[in-house]
């Protein structure tokens, strides 16, 4: 009935065995960081859009940004965005995708644990962010910006507005089916884009709104990073408490509801 | 297909009981037994029988809602992360980042392993060359199929969990899977595949297990189920009316023999050697010339649609 075998020759023999955890974790965060940059979609988000709004705010008077130049006020609110698209909109569609296309599910039956897979997801977050910044802090000098205070506290900012976005990222990539995420990663974008102090300054907004969105993690983010970059001021409690706060419901929300499948 | 050249008949590699697994107010898996020994074991069944959500659970992506599953002695859910890195998986579909190229995938998915393949080997073998800087989601469904396997293999496991691993696979790339299936069975790594292809079990299978509304309903070696079914017939052609009483009196009892149309024979029974050379000198003596002369085994196939019926499910 069988009609024929194969010789012994050694080639399949079973000798399993995971990698090392720290080359699992490293070799996971560089195939997503490459997968992230070349994804043309995702790089409109991370670099074209927050290059853009910077060059042309900073240069066109559009928005009234107050007393002073315009590239200190609009520097950190980028930055914030760029925060913002990398870890929320970026990782949030990015994960979403890889749920819906079985990605997450077979990495699930691979050596790399679970927390490994969110570890390299966070590094690559991070060396995204990385390069951002870099990008966006040349682009900004060259357009005569000149930052001031404790750089441990823009630091501090940005890792609470990266955790605190990446909580609502995973919740949305994990719950929602991806088109659904791919749509409301969109819109939240943009509507934090115009709501969240980043280019239009919140004292715009009727002061009752002022209130309710300056409790957002955009504002908070921006509003934080603008105390310190063009203010000079120390570490900002109020606006880090408010990242600290979305960072833990945000990512607890997410460890409870994520749906692998 | 013998098992000396193959594993031991040892410990099960896989090892499930009384599984009950619901989706809703469905019953997927319905009280399903199921002993794998090394070497390839097919699960064979029709669409929604449970199949899949069998295999699913011993990889560990489901908990059964009742019952016990061990792999390699493991419980898939509570000890995966012993598990993992010893067997190899192949989803039915996806699995892959949609902007990764195919080589690129399995690179990485080898870098996961501690001892994995020869990457460029493997590709060679299961001519995933030609994709070159394609990315997954423009690649055939034949490429992806042979992807998703070599992702499965290339971690060099013990155990190898396919799920219709030839699915949609052009006959080239069917026979590819099959050779690469016996060479992981040579050399000691067991196969677990679902397929409804009887010639696929037939072909690979130590021992297939019959799945139908989420229960085993048999299970054995192709020759064993074959055999289990109704006897085997041996057709010929030669001139019509010839007088059959003489081959009925030079046949074994228990067999019997007919015109079952003008010019063609039949002859039920234990069909073997001897009942064939019976046969050709009954014709030989008679001036018979029999054009054509057959043997109908009973295939996979005839014993699964007995097991299951012939009607179509919805």
């Amino acid at each position: 009935m069988t009609t024929a075998t194969s010789p012994r020759t050694g080639r399949y023999a079973p000798r399993p065995g995971a990698a090392p955890l720290p080359r699992m974790i490293a070799a996971q965060a560089a195939l997503e960081t490459k997968m992230l940059l070349r994804n043309g979609e995702q790089l409109l988000l991370t670099v074209v859009i927050p290059t853009l709004l910077l060059v042309l705010f900073s240069s066109v008077d559009i928005v009234d940004t107050g007393a002073g130049r315009s590239v200190d006020f609009l520097t950190p609110g980028v930055l914030a965005l760029a925060v913002m698209s990398t870890a929320f909109t970026g990782q949030a569609i990015a994960t979403g995708f890889e749920r819906r296309y079985g990605v997450l599910k077979r990495l699930a039956a691979s050596p790399l644990p679970r927390w490994g897979l969110m570890t390299a997801k966070t590094a690559s977050v991070l060396v995204t962010e990385v390069l951002q910044v870099v990008l966006l802090t040349v682009i900004a000098v060259a357009l005569g910006w000149s930052p001031h205070g404790n750089p441990l506290a823009v630091v501090l900012l940005l890792v609470l507005g990266t955790a605190a976005f990446s909580g609502l990222g995973l919740l949305m990539a994990g719950t929602l089916k991806a088109e659904a995420t791919l749509a409301a990663a969109n819109l939240v974008f943009l509507l934090l884009l115009v709501g969240g102090g980043v280019i239009v300054p919140l004292d715009k907004f009727p002061s009752g709104a002022q209130g309710v969105l300056g409790l957002l993690p955009i504002s908070a983010l921006s509003d934080g990073l603008r105390d310190v970059l063009r203010h000079g001021a120390g570490m900002p409690w109020g606006d880090l408490g408010i990242l600290a706060v979305w960072a833990v419901a945000g990512l607890a929300a997410a460890a409870k509801c994520f749906r692998w499948e | 297909m013998s098992l000396d050249s193959g594993p031991m008949r040892s410990e099960p590699v896989v090892q499930v009981q009384a599984l009950v697994k619901r989706y809703g107010t469905k019953t997927a898996v319905d009280g399903l037994d199921l002993v794998a020994r090394p070497g390839v074991t097919a699960v064979l069944g029709p669409n929604g029988a449970g199949k899949t959500t069998t295999v699913e659970t011993c990889e560990g992506y489901r908990k059964p809602d009742s019952g016990t599953v061990r792999v390699l002695g493991l419980d898939p859910v509570g000890q995966a992360a012993q598990l993992r890195p010893r067997i190899g998986v192949m989803l039915q579909s996806g699995g892959v980042y949609s902007g990764a190229r195919a080589e690129e995938m399995l690179r990485h998915v080898a870098r996961l392993h501690a001892h994995p393949l020869d990457v460029d080997e493997l590709i060679e073998r299961l001519g995933l060359g030609s994709c070159g800087r394609t990315s997954y989601r423009r690649l055939s469904g034949g490429q992806k199929q042979r992807l998703a396997l070599a992702m499965a293999v290339v971690g060099r496991p013990e155990l190898v969990f396919l799920d219709e691993p030839t699915a949609g696979l052009d006959p080239q790339a069917r026979r590819a899977t099959w050779d690469l299936v016996r060479d992981l069975r040579a050399d000691g790594v067991s196969v677990i595949l679902t397929t409804h292809a009887m010639d696929e079990a037939e072909e690979l299978a130590d021992d297939v297990a019959i799945v139908d509304a989420g229960k085993v309903i048999a299970q054995g070696s192709p020759e064993e189920l074959c055999r289990g079914g109704a006897e085997n017939t041996l057709r010929f052609t030669g001139r019509p009316g010839l007088d059959i009483t003489s081959l009925l009196k030079a046949l074994p009892d228990d067999c019997s023999a007919a015109e079952v149309t003008p010019g063609t024979y039949r002859v039920d029974g234990e069909v073997g050697p001897q009942l064939l050379a019976t046969v050709t000198s009954w014709c030989a003596q008679h001036g018979v010339m029999p054009d054509r002369i057959a043997v109908e085994r009973h295939t996979l196939e005839d014993v699964f649609l007995e097991l299951t019926g012939k009607e179509l499910r919805s």
